[in-house]
């Protein structure tokens, strides 16, 4: 199996976001980067089936060029190839990002085997659009089943499982080669080794650097929605506040059954 | 006369989804502005839609649109996204209002590739013009979006949860127009091959009343024991932070969060939470939240409503026994 595995870059950015002053950004002065939680579950996927199956990992991104601390720490678990599509930091739509990819995928493709396998994060943490993934999806003609969490290989085929829409799980059984994004849950990334992270760091990476290109969808100004702050009343301290706690669930009729 | 606004609207059971009427408090709104007609586009069997198009009175719909085919279902995402790609070429929509659900995100981006036009998911609020101006949400809904979407049919699916539905009005249920679309098989390759039905009998989190929470602080998976216990006296449901299903204490589907579950109970006890926006966004809509922590300046406590200061292992116990103490004593 010949896997790709596609990540965005994001602040990884804890307990409150704080903007630049003009509104323009998050304020990322103090915060470290990480990929978007559904991606750090397709890089370990990828690098599972690989160890199953044998085969070849590769790990893309679009993005400045200090995401390669991103694709160093997907190499540092056990991807062995890095493609790097570099910007100048500009923000990319969703339908200029998917369009680079598709030419990095289309240029990789006709110099070396095909992927059999695309993984996608079902959506990036920070801007959330839901369609890189579908849109290179339908660009190179390969099915695509979205938010799974669960991967089954048979010969040329794949079985894809969701969450169904009313509970329960549906699954998809496609013809390979194909695109699927996952979700949180599908795994449990490993945390690299040391050996690892060092193996990682004397890696090539493959650049090049796309045109920017305008999409349909321009940032104007990023706010942080109205929230209520409100200072919790603390009702009690230690095992005495038990009889405050139970007054209040019975307060709210949680007690009545 | 100006283009219809399009919103898809799923039916379930014969009456249109939550989520569904959202959509079309949406684009009544960008009806009213644009001058165009509002037009429902029903995303269910033909046979469903048929009989389910009198359920849209009162929402200001003067056209609904049941698509027939004879093989497609909503087990088949590419058909429909093939679907509503010629109605849309069809009847010339400004634009086409969907849902911000896993499943409305996952058609609108199809029928977008498809028809190379960009899209806008999870918008909170439209303003039409040559360009439309949008609010919407980023990191799950803690941080605001402003943008422009220019294209010549506006895509667009609406956050669940963050627009305020109505009631339906006076307004006629809407004329119906039957149009038949044309798939190849490419269109209803990808498809559900198989289904599994929800497990019965346990509470489920996204069902749950009260639902207590566990984070860092319950330090491991035996630590649940007196959140499970607690749970099971008020008849709740049990989950956890990222950190919690992330170490394995918890399986995911426990995870409540950006990348998991988004509840909304009378009570959440977030018990050893600290309070990071990836766990906030997933528990704000509870009605109360009472936070249990040994940190009385964890970021948890400027949402929680109330609060208990201290190790969660000595405070939950005692309130099980407080509860068990009461109910003997009738």
């Amino acid at each position: 199996m010949n896997i790709l595995v596609c990540v965005k870059r994001v602040p990884a950015t804890g307990g409150r976001i704080v903007l630049t002053a003009d509104g323009s950004a998050i304020d990322v002065r103090f915060l470290g980067f990480t990929v978007s939680p559904h991606e750090e579950c397709a890089v370990e996927e990828a690098v599972r089936i690989v160890e199953a199956r044998g085969g070849s990992s590769t790990v893309l991104t679009l993005g400045p060029a200090v995401a390669e601390e991103q694709l160093r720490d997907a190499m540092a678990i056990g991807i062995e190839r890095a493609i790097l599509l570099e910007t100048d930091g500009r923000d990319w739509d969703p339908v200029a990002t998917a369009s680079a990819i598709v030419a990095a995928v289309r240029a990789q493709e006709a110099v070396a085997a095909p992927f059999d396998l695309i993984l996608f994060g079902n959506e990036s943490a920070d801007s959330g659009g839901f369609q890189v993934g579908i849109r290179v999806a339908a660009a190179l003609g390969r099915p695509i089943v979205t938010g799974v969490k669960a991967l089954q290989l048979g010969e040329g085929r794949i079985v894809a499982r969701r969450e169904g829409a009313g509970g329960g799980w549906e699954s998809f059984e496609i013809p390979l080669p194909a695109v699927v994004s996952v979700k949180e849950g599908i795994n449990l990334p490993r945390y690299p080794s040391i050996p690892g992270r060092l193996r990682a760091k004397k890696k090539e990476i493959e650049r090049s650097t796309p045109a920017w290109q305008p999409g349909g969808l321009e940032k104007i100004v990023l706010r942080l929605p109205k929230e209520e702050v409100t200072a919790a009343e603390v009702i009690g301290r230690g095992p005495d506040a038990a009889a405050a706690v139970v007054d209040l669930l019975d307060r709210i009729g949680v007690l009545d059954r | 006369m100006s283009a219809p606004i399009f919103a898809l609207v799923t039916i379930a059971a014969g009456v249109p989804e939550r989520t569904s009427l959202e959509t079309l408090t949406v684009a009544r709104r960008l009806a009213a502005e644009t001058g165009g007609p509002l037009e429902a586009v029903l995303v269910a069997a033909a046979a469903d839609a048929r009989s389910t198009a009198a359920a849209l009175a009162g929402w200001g719909v003067a056209t609904a649109i049941v698509i027939e085919h004879d093989t497609l279902t909503l087990d088949h995402p590419d058909g429909w996204a093939a679907a509503v790609a010629q109605v849309i070429a069809a009847r010339g929509p400004a634009a086409v209002v969907g849902s911000g659900t896993e499943r409305g995100n996952d058609l609108l981006a199809r029928v977008a590739a498809r028809l190379s036009l960009p899209m806008a998911a999870n918008v909170v609020s439209v303003a039409a013009g040559d360009r439309y101006r949008l609010v919407r949400q980023r990191w799950a809904g803690s941080l605001l979006e402003e943008c422009w979407l220019d294209a010549p049919v506006r895509l667009l699916t609406v956050a669940p949860n963050a627009v305020v539905v109505g009631e339906p009005d006076g307004t006629a249920a809407p004329a119906q127009e039957r149009l038949a679309v044309t798939l190849g098989p490419a269109d209803l390759a990808v498809h559900v091959t198989s289904r599994e039905a929800p497990e019965r009998g346990r509470i489920s989190l996204a069902e749950a009343k009260v639902v207590i929470g566990g984070g860092r602080g319950v330090g491991s998976t035996e630590g649940f024991g007196d959140l499970e216990e607690l749970a099971g006296l008020v008849g709740g449901a049990v989950g956890g932070s990222r950190v919690v299903t992330s170490a394995g204490w918890r399986p995911h589907a426990d995870q409540i969060g950006q990348t998991g579950l988004r509840i909304a109970p009378d009570l959440y006890i977030a018990c050893g939470i600290s309070g990071a926006i990836q766990h906030i966004v997933g528990c704000k809509a509870a009605k109360l939240i009472l936070a249990i922590n040994t940190d009385d300046e964890a970021p948890i406590m400027s949402v929680a409503d109330y609060a208990v200061i201290g190790d969660l292992h000595a405070i939950v116990p005692a309130i099980s026994a407080e509860i068990r103490r009461r109910s003997a004593g009738g």
